[in-house]
Parts: structure tokens; C-alpha cells; sequence
């Protein structure tokens, strides 16, 4: 999904109204969002973070120090990892890591359901085939399809 | 919670120099761990530094443990700086951990190194200057610039890999590294050891991948090149369509220039320079040169502009150098203010007037403020022991007196210092205390003498700066010289001297007595401006309707932001305060200090001896005006600036463009027809232009240049990819092309020469008659680009703008002037590995080479014979060969070559 594309559904789903349109920078099309009011904003998460301010859900962002931080670890784990993956093994690993990761948890941060939940879902979503066949779909399949259905 | 690190893990620095932040809000416990250890039970792969939250959770990305510490610290996370962490994360991390690695792991050096993070490295730097933030993300420090400096720290650390252009970057991490928390954590991680501290860590990882396949390069401007929004291109190519029409009517010069209401008034000053002093360098773009950029720029935005400077001439230094020279201090002035005078004109500096301050308006103004100060209580009266020489029958000033150190027994310290000990030294309590000038013994005697009450004025001081300061453009050094000065408290300070060479003091029992300098010198503004008009009082009695900008080094900060305001605050008449306080830093020369006395460095009288030209003295010295750090005058610097920046970069951008003009459409401009990449093209040179703007209207003169320069690089790399010269033999639509890419190039041109006037004037005007542009718009700069050279519009005879230096010519010139200093060579790495050949004769065939090729591009410039060509190449290509063996390269002959 292009980030263009991912950013305007995040906005649909966070029921803004406005659609913004969205620029590519670069090889790798990074998003781009001028604001109203202030210079432009550069990057998927930077974006997405605006976005869940602009629409009053700040609690997406995590309610503590502690969640707020959690929650930008697995943005930037989203862009920097996921995104980036460059083989087989790379993706087993990152299923194996997040699979386990969420063993004992409903969402990203615990018990909420925030931002980062949403990215990675968005992320994965390309992985589905792989996730069904590698197995290790107990756990992000449950955060796939009950989690954010 | 608990922090586990390990020995030169890069990510410690960051980390550590963060965790400041959480100290007696959470209790950290350290632990170090090795590189292999996996901390984090649900990562298959080992990472530090990992941060164990007391929930059990983890956090294992170094931004987010940074983060986490800012959020503890009441923190609130905001769009810039999320911004600023996402780029880091996934721009800077892959390019910069390659660089670590080649660096640290590989050994690498110099190119190989910087080249995968030049980018990234000039992206921090355009961010910061277009900013215009001391900070990444805004006036304070904040978490952008913790984790982007610590991810930094162990690369830029190195001088080599801090590039000298990227002065903002520059001097944004200069200002965290001497942070206390960074100095900390820099410490801790790399034990004074360098890059080589992350060594052990480092080698245990996998090779990072070379960041993005993306070739490298040295032209920062494409990243920039993205981010056009189709309004932004629709609105510029509507402005470029309207032409000339949208300039305003030219406004006739008046005389004199007054200030008009409703409209922007602006008046310039620059710091007044001590009439016996040469001025060298230094105190020419430190003041004048800087002021002279405004007062210009100022102009061509149509604004009431007055620029004003003299010479300060009163004073013991006065009276002293006239009884060496047998003349009146009248006199040595009127002598030394002419040689000024003329220094300032060869520089084309554009003053509206140029006086001094020993004139009757001086006395008048002087002893006016004075009497109001006197009545309103602001004037202290006391008694002052001093030094006086019965034989010279006068007072002693310091520096007037020599004798023995009382704490050192140094026999030659002066009367304010000792330079053995460096110890400051009251005059009187010198030991074996000796008039300089007669060498007799002076005595200890009182005086009275009167003191401005600056602790009774400090309260109006406070509240006049309260509303002055925020939003003004005064430069973070003199914001921070005012700030030191009211933390320390202000004391009463003396402004009278036991002198005759002065503004006499107005006052019973004071006759022998004179105003000190610093008291009238400031108010020499106001006494030039009545020498100029007898409606002075406009300007200087006009705070709601003129905006003054004073310009000088830092040194002087003190008299202009405190002093002299609470002399005039003092006098409650309304005066003209300083809105917008300008100081630079210090220029060195090459690497030491300007200094007359031991003969080194270009003083002003001296410039126009070297054959180089005024303008482009102008531009290097703004190119490295030393704005927000020192910088220093280097002639090897100059060379190369002129070198590639003027003549290959400007000057063949104009040339080029000019030239297609006349040579292939008979000197009219062709018709235009815009491209969507045209359209973009003019939607990006007027972003710049704009820009351009913003810089000098934040009097960031040095950084505007680079705006100007970066048009003409667009300009030049348009013409590059469109090939004119190829087109205007092609098809009729090829030739339309060439037609537009040279219309559209020649403008640019047009635009580069106003955009050029503050800096370098005789060039600007030697564009503009060869462009034969119209003449409201040579002296009429808006925001947008316009088309100035409509098809049709003729223009005259193009030639060269700059001249090419040469390495021998500037060689002689930094012997000429370079006192004991000169050891620098132009290609030092070169000198530096030669153990075969002697540098005279490397230097020799450099120059050789340097000939020959010369020789080369002039035959095949005029299109020579081809035999003649392929012999004078036979020569050069001998000759770069007999250069190799000499720098010993290969090994092989280069022994042979020792033998001989």
C-alpha cells in the first residue's frame, strides 16, 4: 500500500472529514502533508501522529510517559523494519520477534489500542500470505482480524 | 528501571547524555552487558542500549529510551521533533552506521567516509539555516538535537569529517558538545579515544549495507527539489507572466532621506571606527561591509532607508599620536579621516553620509543628553585617584603609564595589565610607575570626575528590553553579552577624563575636563545625522516610526544595547532606540590574529593594492562573515571560493546564458513556451528568491549569499540538461526549445544581477548594462521571479565577469602580507607525503601543469588545428606524468627519481 493510500484511510478511519492530498519525496515516494498552518510534514508516522491530533484522539498516541514511548518504538520498528526488511530470513525473524512479543498481550502497549497498532496492522498487511504460510499466525492473526475488525 | 549498555555501543551516547533528564524522578540503575548478550527476551538478535521499564516492558530503539527520559522530564512530544526522529531513524541511521563503519571497522578515511552522509549531513545544515533556530526544533534544546547529536558525535567530532561549508551544522553541534551532558556522555563512550572507542562493538556487527543505492553527490540542493506543491508552481509562473508591469513605480532619490509615516523606515548604522587605526579586514565586514549589504538590500525593497558612519575622534590616542607626529589633533583627524574616507569608497560602501564626530552638532547633542541626565539625578559626582605626569602636566591614561608588576615584579607591565602574569593592574598601584612618554615619575593625585548612575537606570533598562527583545533580530551573542551584564549587576559608571582633546564638560569646577569617549562616541550617530540634515530629530526622535539597526563586533555590544539606551532612556526626550542590534563575531587571519604592528593581515588601504578587485574582496569577506562563529580570512579559501564559486559557478552561469543570446538569436530574446519542467524550474528559483528574503531580512547576510549561489548552480544545470547548443541546430521544436531554455536562463540571469547588488555592486551593474535591463527593475527587488527580458527585448555586449586567480599570484600575495605565517601551501597533503621530490619542484610542475592545460582548453577554445591540439596534449599528459613520479607515485620510479 502506498503511504499516500495508508494515510488516507488512517484518515477515514479516524473520521476526518477533509481529505488531504499527499506529495512523494525521493526513491522511496516518502510522504509529504502541507499544512495549513506551518511548513510541511515529512514521513509516514510524523504524518500519522499529526493526523491523530488533528482529530482529537491524542490518546492514540499512549496516555503515559511510558505508553508514548511504546508507541513510537513500534512506529519507528514499522518504518524502519518492516518497511525495510531485505529477505526470507529478515521477515521469519520479524514475525518470529513480533509473534512472541505479543504473546501476552492484546495490543502493542498492553491493554490499549493506539496508533502503532494500526501502522504495523497496515504494514503486515502485504505479509498476509507469508504469515499464513510461515504458521506463525496465532498471534497476529488474532491482532489482524479481531483486534482492529 | 535499568539501563543496559555495552562497552562503544553507539547508541550509549544519546542515551546517556539524555538520562539526565529522569534523574530524581525515577531511579536508573546502569548495567553493562556484552555486544552479544540479547537483553530483550522477545528479539531473536542482540540490542543495546536497552532500557528494562519497571512494568517489565522494554524499550529497545535508543530515540524511544531518549524519549522516554524527555516525557519523564514533563516533555511534550510535538510534530518537528517526531519529524526530526523519524528522519534520523530512516535516513540518517543507515547512511551514517556505514560511515561508522568504514571509519571505525575498515579504516577508511576522507571521501569514502563523508560521502554516504554528506546528505544527510547538508540536509541538518539547510534545516537549521532556513530555520533560523539555534535548535532543531526551535529556540531551545531539545530531544531532536539530543539524539541526533549523540548519534553524530562520534563522526563529527573528528574536525575532518565536520565539512567547513555546513557552518549551521557546524555550530549546532559545537554548541551541545560543550553541553554538560554531552560532554559527559561523550567522555563515558569514547574515553577520549575517538571513533576508535566504538571499535570493539562495531566489528561485532554485520556490515551495514551502503544506504540507498542513490549515487553520491555534492549538490545539496536536490533534496530540495521535491517538494513543490502545484499551487506554489501555478502562483509562480502567474507572477513570472505578469513582467515588468507588477513592479512598483520607481521612487525618485530624495535628499535628504527622510523618514516617512506609514511606511518602513530604516536607519543603518555602523560602528563608528577609532580615526587613528587603519581598518583591517576584520573591522571591515565586522561593521561597515555587513551594514552596507542592509542599507543596500534595503533599498531595493523600496524602504526609507538612511546609512550613516563616521569617523570617532576624540581621545588620549588622538592627542598622543598628534605630539608624535608634531601636528594638532585637528589636524591628525582631518588627515586619518580622509584615508578612511577613501578606504570605504574603494570598498563601494554606500553611506549616506560619511562624518565625525568632532563637530559642533557633537558638542551641542552631547552636552544636551548630559544636562537632562544631570537634572533628572542620573549623574553621581566623585573623587578618582589617579597618575598624573607633572613634566607633560597631565593625566595618565593606562596605557600611558609603564612600571613594575605589583604581583609578579614583571618590569614592563602596563597600566591595566600585566602581560607576564596577566593579572589585571590598578595604575596607581604599580610599582616604579613611569610616564611612556617622558619617562619621568608621575604622581598619585584626586580628581573629580562624574558618573553616569546606571544601577538608578537599570529598572528602565529592564522594561525597555522587555518589549525590544522578543521578535527582534539582535544576534544571539548580543542578547547573551546584555544578559551577562544585568545578571552581574550594573555599576556607576565614569564619563568624564582629565583630557583636552574632547567634548567639553557643560558643568562648574569641570572646565578642564572632557567627556570619555564611550559616553559621546555613541551619540556621534546622532550628531553625523544633524551634519546630514537639520531634521535630524525625525530620525532620532521617532521610535514608533523608525526601525534602527546598528551593526558592529561583538566587542562594542555593551555601549550599544545598555549604555548608551540608558542615557537616553535617562533623559526621558523620546530617542530613537536600537531596534535590531547586529554584532559578528571576530575574523582571524589564516590562522592567527590581525596585527598591524607585526605586519600581518590585509588592511583596508592595502586591499586595492592587490589587484584584486573591490567587489570580490566583497564577496569573500561576506562569503565567511563570521556570523554566529569566528571564521578566518584563509588566501588559499579565496582562491578557491573565486575559483569555483565566481567564475565556474556564477560568472559562467550568466556568461553562458548571455552568450546564447547574442550568439544564436542576434542578441533579442527568444520566445518563451513553458514545459511543466520550466514551470518547476521558476516555481523552485522563486522559493529560493523568497528565501533569499527571509535571510536578509534576519540580516543573515552570510547565508543569503548561498541563496544566490544556488540559483545560479539550477541555472547551470538547466542549461546542462537542455543543451541549447545542440538544439538550435535541430528541428523547428528544437529550436523552440533552445529558444525557451535560453529565454528562461537569461532571466534567471537577470534576476541573479538585483539578487547580487547588495553583495558585489560593480558586477551587478556591469550585468545589468550587458543585459541592458530596464531600470525599474535593476533597482526594484520583489518576492517573485518576473520575467524582466520579455522575446524581443535586445541586450548588449556579453563578456566575462570574473577573472580566474592563480595559485602563484595568491601565493606572493599571503607572503606580502603574511607576517611569520606563512607555512601553509596551497595543496598540503601533497607537500605533506612527498619524500621524493622537493616541494620546490612539485610546485613547479604543478604550475607547469597548470600552464599547459591552460594552453590546451585556449587551442581547443578556438578550435585549433587538431595536430596542434593533440601535441600541446602529448606535453601536458608528459608532464602530469613527470608530476606523479615526483610525488612519488609509483613507488617504483620515484627511487629512481631520488638518485638523481
Amino acid at each position: 500500500m502506498a503511504a499516500a493510500a495508508e494515510l488516507t484511510l488512517l484518515e477515514k478511519s479516524l473520521g476526518l472529514s477533509k481529505g488531504n492530498k499527499y506529495s512523494a519525496q525521493g526513491d522511496r515516494q516518502i510522504p509529504v502533508l502541507q499544512t495549513n498552518n506551518g511548513p510541511s510534514l515529512t514521513g509516514l508516522t510524523t504524518i500519522a501522529a499529526h493526523l491523530v491530533k488533528q482529530a482529537n484522539k491524542e490518546y492514540l498516541l499512549g496516555s503515559t510517559a511510558e505508553e508514548k514511548a511504546i508507541v513510537q518504538q513500534w512506529l519507528e520498528y514499522r518504518v524502519t523494519q518492516v518497511d525495510k526488511y531485505s529477505n526470507k530470513d529478515d521477515l521469519r525473524t520479524l514475525l518470529k520477534d513480533l509473534n512472541s512479543y505479543l504473546e501476552d498481550k492484546v495490543y502493542l502497549t498492553g491493554y490499549n489500542f493506539t496508533l502503532a497498532d494500526i501502522l504495523l496492522y497496515y504494514g503486515l498487511h502485504r505479509f498476509i500470505v507469508s504469515i499464513i504460510v510461515i504458521g506463525f499466525f496465532s498471534v497476529i492473526f488474532r491482532m489482524i482480524f479481531f483486534n482492529l475488525s | 528501571m535499568r539501563l543496559f549498555v555495552s562497552e562503544g555501543a553507539p547508541g550509549n551516547l544519546p542515551v546517556l547524555a539524555a538520562a539526565g533528564r529522569a534523574r530524581g524522578r525515577a531511579e536508573l540503575l546502569i548495567s553493562t552487558v556484552g555486544p552479544e548478550e540479547c537483553m530483550v527476551p522477545f528479539l531473536t538478535r542482540p540490542k543495546v542500549p536497552v532500557l528494562q521499564l519497571d512494568s517489565g516492558n522494554y524499550l529497545f530503539s535508543t530515540s524511544s529510551i531518549c524519549r522516554y527520559f524527555f516525557l519523564l522530564s514533563g516533555w511534550e512530544q510535538d510534530d518537528i521533533t517526531n519529524q526530526w526522529l523519524e528522519w534520523e531513524a530512516t535516513e540518517l541511521q543507515p547512511a551514517l552506521s556505514a560511515a561508522l563503519y568504514y571509519l571505525a571497522v575498515q579504516g577508511k578515511k576522507g571521501e569514502d567516509v563523508l560521502g554516504p552522509v554528506r546528505r544527510a549531513l547538508t540536509h541538518i545544515d539547510h534545516s537549521l539555516s532556513r530555520q533560523n533556530w539555534p535548535f532543531l526544533a526551535g529556540e531551545t534544546e531539545s530531544l531532536a538535537d539530543i539524539v541526533l547529536w549523540g548519534a553524530l558525535y562520534p563522526l563529527l567530532q573528528d574536525p575532518a569529517y565536520l565539512p567547513e561549508e555546513l557552518g549551521a551544522l557546524r555550530s549546532w553541534f559545537q554548541t551541545l558538545s560543550t553541553q554538560e551532558p554531552c560532554q559527559r556522555a561523550a567522555e563515558t563512550v569514547l574515553k577520549q579515544q575517538g571513533v576508535l572507542a566504538l571499535r570493539p562493538y562495531l566489528q561485532k556487527q554485520p556490515q551495514p549495507s551502503p544506504p540507498d543505492g542513490r549515487a553520491v553527490t555534492n549538490e545539496p540542493e536536490e533534496e530540495e527539489l521535491a517538494t513543490l506543491s502545484e499551487e506554489e508552481i501555478a502562483m509562480a509562473v502567474t507572477a513570472w507572466e505578469k513582467g515588468v508591469e507588477s513592479l512598483p513605480p520607481l521612487q525618485p532619490p530624495q535628499n535628504p532621506v527622510l523618514p516617512v509615516a506609514g511606511e518602513r523606515n530604516v536607519l543603518i548604522t555602523s560602528a563608528l571606527p577609532y580615526v587613528n587605526n587603519v581598518p583591517h579586514l576584520g573591522n571591515i565586514i565586522g561593521c561597515v561591509l555587513s551594514a552596507d549589504v542592509f542599507a543596500r538590500y534595503s533599498r531595493l525593497r523600496q524602504w526609507n532607508t538612511l546609512y550613516l558612519c563616521g569617523t570617532d575622534e576624540y581621545g588620549t590616542a588622538t592627542e598622543t599620536k598628534a605630539m608624535e607626529e608634531g601636528l594638532t589633533p585637528q589636524e591628525i583627524c582631518d588627515k586619518y579621516h580622509v584615508i578612511h574616507a577613501d578606504i570605504y569608497r574603494w570598498f563601494n560602501i554606500s553611506f549616506d553620509i560619511f562624518g565625525r564626530t568632532t563637530t559642533p552638532q557633537q558638542t551641542k547633542i552631547t552636552q544636551d543628553i548630559f544636562q537632562r541626565l544631570l537634572t533628572r539625578g542620573f549623574v553621581l559626582q566623585d573623587t578618582v585617584e589617579q597618575l598624573r605626569c607633572e613634566q607633560c602636566a597631565r593625566f595618565l591614561a593606562d596605557r600611558f603609564v609603564e612600571g613594575v608588576c605589583p604581583f609578579c615584579g614583571y618590569e614592563e607591565a602596563r597600566g591595566d595589565q600585566c602581560d607576564k602574569c596577566g593579572k589585571l593592574i590598578n595604575a596607581i598601584e604599580l610599582k616604579k610607575p613611569q610616564c611612556k612618554v617622558c619617562r619621568s615619575c608621575p604622581v598619585v593625585k584626586s580628581s573629580q570626575h562624574l558618573f553616569l548612575d546606571l544601577p538608578k537606570l537599570e529598572k528602565r533598562l529592564e522594561e525597555w528590553l522587555g518589549k525590544t527583545l522578543p521578535g527582534s533580530d539582535w544576534t544571539p551573542n548580543a542578547r547573551f553579552i546584555i544578559r551577562s551584564w544585568l545578571r552581574d549587576g550594573l555599576k556607576p559608571r565614569c564619563i568624564t577624563r582629565d583630557l583636552k582633546w574632547g567634548t567639553p564638560v557643560p558643568l562648574e569646577g569641570f572646565e578642564d575636563k572632557v567627556f570619555y569617549v564611550w559616553f559621546d562616541a555613541t551619540i556621534g550617530y546622532l550628531s553625523i545625522t544633524a551634519n546630514y540634515t537639520d531634521q535630524w530629530e525625525r530620525w532620532w526622535k521617532n521610535p514608533e516610526q523608525v526601525e534602527l539597526y546598528q551593526f558592529m563586533a561583538k566587542d562594542n555590544v555593551p555601549f550599544h544595547g545598555l549604555v548608551f539606551p540608558c542615557s537616553a532612556l535617562g533623559t526621558e526626550d523620546n530617542y530613537t532606540l536600537v531596534s535590531h542590534l547586529i554584532a559578528t563575531e571576530y575574523l582571524n587571519y589564516e590562522d592567527g590574529k590581525f596585527s598591524k604592528s607585526r605586519g600581518v593581515g590585509v588592511f583596508g588601504d592595502m586591499a586595492q593594492d592587490t589587484g584584486i578587485p573591490a567587489d570580490i574582496w566583497r564577496f569573500y569577506l561576506l562569503y565567511i562573515r563570521p556570523e554566529g562563529q569566528d571564521s578566518a580570512f584563509s588566501w588559499t579559501d579565496m582562491l578557491l571560493k573565486n575559483n569555483s564559486e565566481l567564475l565556474n559557478n556564477l560568472g559562467n552561469f550568466i556568461n553562458r546564458a548571455g552568450m546564447f543570446v547574442s550568439k544564436f538569436f542576434g542578441g533579442y530574446v527568444p520566445e518563451m513556451v513553458l514545459t511543466p519542467d520550466d514551470q518547476r524550474l521558476l516555481a523552485h528559483v522563486t522559493l529560493e528568491l523568497q528565501h533569499y528574503h527571509q535571510l536578509l531580512e534576519k540580516v543573515r547576510i552570510r547565508d543569503a549569499l548561498r541563496s544566490i549561489l544556488t540559483i545560479s548552480r539550477h541555472g547551470n544545470q538547466y542549461i546542462q540538461v537542455n543543451e541549447p547548443w545542440k538544439r538550435i541546430k535541430g528541428s523547428e521544436a528544437d529550436r523552440q526549445r533552445a529558444g525557451t531554455v535560453t529565454g528562461l536562463a537569461v532571466n534567471i540571469a537577470a534576476l541573479l544581477s538585483v539578487m547580487l547588488q547588495p553583495y558585489m555592486p560593480t558586477v551587478s551593474a556591469t550585468i545589468q548594462a550587458q543585459l541592458q535591463l530596464p531600470a525599474p527593475a535593476c533597482s526594484i527587488l520583489l518576492t517573485n521571479f518576473l520575467c524582466t527580458l520579455p522575446a524581443g527585448h535586445q541586450i548588449g555586449t556579453v563578456s566575462p565577469l570574473f577573472q580566474k586567480l592563480e595559485n602563484d599570484q595568491i601565493e606572493s600575495l599571503r607572503q606580502r602580507f603574511g607576517g611569520g605565517q606563512a607555512k601553509v601551501s596551497p595543496k598540503p597533503e601533497v607537500v605533506e607525503t612527498v619524500t621524493t621530490a622537493g616541494p620546490q619542484l612539485i610546485q613547479a610542475l604543478m604550475d607547469e601543469v597548470t600552464k599547459q592545460g591552460n594552453i590546451v582548453r585556449e587551442l581547443k577554445a578556438q578550435k585549433a588545428d587538431k595536430n596542434q591540439i593533440a601535441a600541446e596534449v602529448a606535453k601536458l599528459l608528459d608532464l602530469k606524468k613527470q608530476l606523479a613520479l615526483a610525488e612519488g607515485k609509483p613507488l617504483e620510479t620515484s627511487k629512481g627519481k631520488k638518485k638523481k
